[in-house]
């Protein structure tokens, strides 16, 4: 286990003392196995595979390091509930795809294989591109399955998981991402600047 | 307990909203202020991008929520969809105390004498609603003066030739320009133009018994955390308070103008802070709920006298809606020219606003408000990689060295762009939703390509190395109605094709108002909210002068 993931774990442990009660258990159906609010540990390393794909490490750290998944993970019991529906299902449908036209998991591939999957993903073309591949691969795929990925595989996904990386990578800390303001330090950005006795409170007359 | 009846009610305490009651109060009238939020604080959202009242999607720092509040867009038609208030399609502007000049960018511009008179000017335009105002530039102006000097704003009009004549300067000397403006500033001389710092509601020095702004990177989008942003609620309605006269009920949410059984108008319905359903009665209702809610609430306001809501005898409540067709250019630079002084716009130029030929009104171009991390990964030349290392890569590289000139090209109003209440879809307290629809008008093509062309043009000569435009409408596009809504109770003389009159009194009514950006005929080539606030001027200084003459508005 690399010490990013590590850090993270601690980090979600940490942070689940504090307020785990509230956002962990009440929407998490794996709560038990999971070390994640909403994703399951398998989901958990798809998205820390899709999202480093998004935004890779180069001379600065990827969105793995930024704890994006996290971010996510985050606003998927928060703000952005109304996107389970298709995390889990197009996260189950990358796998069942991968699984078919490569015998391994999206997060096996090699990092070009990663790259082309998603770049048909975004393009929309990836469910075709599997299905004919598996059937040329002598690998058919069952009727419950096509009809997952048909349905699952598709664009709108990539869009909003592209966005949200952007957003977990990019946005304020506050929220579970940009670890230690990583991106603004890649920037060239100062964090905040920390406001003084001044700090403007809001009172009934507004002075 | 009955609530007190009260000389007036003021639905809404925005732009127009704040003003109102501060005119009646300081007149001696009794007030009751409604304001559907509470107060924001700064330290509620600091400086977080991604829940803020500019980028929104984690939610809206300053209200609506996602939870109580929805609408419903038609992007086609028959193609309905519902909305939550963070969404692109909800049209939002905020909700809070002093609504969108707690968080906004602050660009407190007049608008020109043509913008008053758009059909002399540009004659009839076919598909469009284009018409004059009733009122003109000359009555507006003591207006606003008295907006610019009671809530606060620095600038020089003197350095813009294209100024509309005032009789005061504006209270506060303009803001030092950043890098960027710097730059542009020399380069749209060079050109020909005449560049000006741009008008700000903000403290370029302590004004008001508040601190000097000291320019913090985002400003557009976030409370001030020093109260160096002069809005409605840290002026005007602190001043109506003062009074005793004003009493401002937040989290109340008015549902309905109530109409008694002679058909005269009696007060409102609200839910209040306990969502429990109330009365107020009053002499005169002022709504200024914004250019979409103002309109739903007289929508909703249906009774024998008012069989399809209050002042739309002739369909033209929600008509018009307006908004600005931002366009413009951006600009790679080969050395950095962002040197992180808030809020980032700066500078402007007013050349290309009238008087174009072959193009119906135009805009002021200004250098862009600063874009923070997460807002600069949208921005992208065409065919630029949107993700993957070389996006990460253009991010690092680029976010320093990337210049933006944009405006607010002024939209033609259209009459089928509007909002109506769609009564199948009801908010938290059960009251019909705002419905939008309709197209902008296709016209606004021309307009934009000629603004984004100078825009270009203004960044290839300061350098850039490589720019492209933003923002030129090219085809059909659904009615926009965000923070530049405006226009759906429009104010005219004749009551067959207008709304209000010109002091905003709706028509087939003594004693109910309007005072916001709805009443606005056109929506000028600017931002609003300073001719929003001089019509707060205008509408409550009538209303308050009559008062004393002793007019009860039976
Ligand atoms: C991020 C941002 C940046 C902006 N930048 C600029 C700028 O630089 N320059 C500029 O000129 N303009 C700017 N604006 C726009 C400006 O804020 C608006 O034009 C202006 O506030 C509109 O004034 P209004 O009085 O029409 O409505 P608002 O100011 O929106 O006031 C309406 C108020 O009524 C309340 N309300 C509505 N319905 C009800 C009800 N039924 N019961 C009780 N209360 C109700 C609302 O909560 C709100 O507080 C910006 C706005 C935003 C959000
Ligand atoms: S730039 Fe000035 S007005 Fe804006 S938030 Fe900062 S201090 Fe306040």
């Amino acid at each position: 286990m690399d010490e990013t993931i590590y850090s993270r774990r601690k980090f979600i442990k940490t942070l689940s003392i504090g307020v785990g009660s509230l956002l962990l258990l009440p929407r998490c159906t794996f709560s038990k196995a999971s070390d994640w609010r909403f994703f399951t540990n398998e989901e958990g390393a798809l998205v820390d595979a899709i999202v480093e794909q998004i935004i890779p490490t180069d001379e600065w750290p990827g969105a793995k390091y930024a704890m994006v998944t996290n971010f996510i993970d985050k606003q998927l019991v928060g703000p952005y509930t109304r996107h389970q529906e298709i995390y889990r299902n197009s996260l189950s449908a990358i796998q069942i795809a991968c699984k078919k036209a490569f015998s391994k998991k999206f997060e096996e591939l090699a990092w070009d294989e990663q790259t082309d999957f998603l770049v048909s993903l975004e393009k929309n073309e990836i469910a075709t591109k599997v299905l004919d591949k598996s059937v040329a691969n002598g690998n058919p795929i069952r009727d419950a399955d096509k009809a997952i990925i048909e349905n699952w595989l598709k664009s709108n996904f990539f869009s909003l998981i592209r966005n949200h990386t952007m957003q977990g990578f990019y946005g304020s800390p506050r929220h579970g991402g940009n670890y230690k303001f990583v991106s603004y330090r890649m920037i060239g950005l100062d964090p905040y600047p920390i406001m003084g006795q001044n700090r403007y409170k809001a009172s009934s007359n507004g002075q | 307990m009955a609530n007190k009846h009260v000389n007036a009610i003021v639905v809404g305490s925005g732009a127009g909203g704040g003003v109102v009651a501060k005119e009646l109060s300081v007149a001696g009238m009794s007030v009751v202020l409604f304001e559907r939020g509470g107060w924001a604080k700064y330290d509620d959202h600091d400086q977080d991008e991604l829940f803020s009242q500019r980028t929104t999607v984690l939610g809206n720092a300053y209200g609506p929520d996602n939870i109580r509040y929805k609408r419903v867009r038609m992007w086609s038609e028959g193609e309905k969809t519902i909305v939550l208030p963070n969404e692109g399609g909800y049209g939002n502007n905020a909700a809070c105390v002093g609504s969108g000049t707690v968080s906004y960018g602050a660009m407190a511009w007049r608008f020109m004498p043509e913008d008053f008179k758009m059909k002399s000017t540009y004659g009839h335009v076919e598909g469009t609603t284009l018409e004059d105002w009733p009122i003109s530039y000359e009555d507006l102006e003591p207006c606003y003066e008295k907006a610019e000097w009671e809530i606060g704003v620095a600038g020089d009009d003197s350095l813009n030739p294209f100024a509309p004549p005032r009789k005061k300067p504006q209270p506060m000397p303009p803001f030092e320009h950043n890098k960027e403006a710097q730059l542009l500033e020399v380069t749209a001389k060079r050109l020909g133009w005449h560049p000006f710092p741009i008008p700000m509601l903000r403290n370029s020095i302590p004004y008001g018994g508040r601190p000097q702004c000291y320019r913090i990177r985002g400003c557009v989008g976030f409370a001030c955390p020093v109260n160096a942003k002069c809005g409605t609620h840290n002026t005007v309605i602190p001043v109506a308070i003062a009074t005793g006269n004003c009493e401002l009920r937040t989290h109340c949410v008015v549902s309905e103008i109530n109409v008694d059984d002679s058909g005269k108008i009696t007060g409102v319905t609200y839910f209040d802070e306990k969502n429990k359903k109330q009365t107020q009665t009053a002499d005169i209702v002022v709504v200024a709920g914004s250019a979409t809610e103002t309109a739903r609430l007289l929508l909703n306001s249906k009774s024998s006298f008012f069989p399809t809501g209050i002042g739309n005898e002739n369909d033209w409540v929600g008509r018009n809606l307006q908004d600005h067709a931002y366009c413009g250019a951006n600009g790679i630079f080969d050395h950095d020219i962002y040197d992180d002084k808030g809020p980032g716009a700066s500078i402007a130029i007013s050349d290309f606003n009238h008087h174009n030929p072959g193009i119906v009104g135009g805009g002021v171009i200004c250098n862009e408000f600063n874009a923070l991390p997460y807002l600069f990964t949208g921005i992208r030349p065409p065919g630029a990689a949107r993700w993957g290392a070389e996006h990460k890569k253009f991010q690092r590289e680029n976010y320093k060295r990337i210049g933006r000139a944009q405006g607010p090209y002024q939209e033609l109003p259209t009459f089928d762009g509007r909002v109506d209440v769609d009564n199948t879809v009801k908010d938290f307290w059960g009251i019909p939703v705002c419905r939008l629809s309709g197209k902008a008008s296709i016209k606004d093509a021309d307009g934009t390509a000629f603004m984004a062309d100078k825009a270009e043009k203004w960044l290839l000569e300061a350098g850039a190395i490589q720019t492209w435009k933003t923002g030129v409408v090219t085809g059909e596009r659904p009615v926009g109605g965000g923070q530049h809504q405006a226009g759906t109770c429009r104010m005219g003389n004749d009551p067959k094709t207008s709304v209000c009159d010109k002091y905003g009194r709706v028509h087939s009514t003594p004693n109910v108002f309007v005072a916001d950006g709805s009443l606005h005929v056109t929506n000028g080539g600017f931002n609003p909210a300073l001719t929003i606030m001089a019509l707060g001027y205008w509408v409550g200084g009538y209303i308050a002068g009559e008062w004393l003459k002793g007019n009860r508005f039976k």
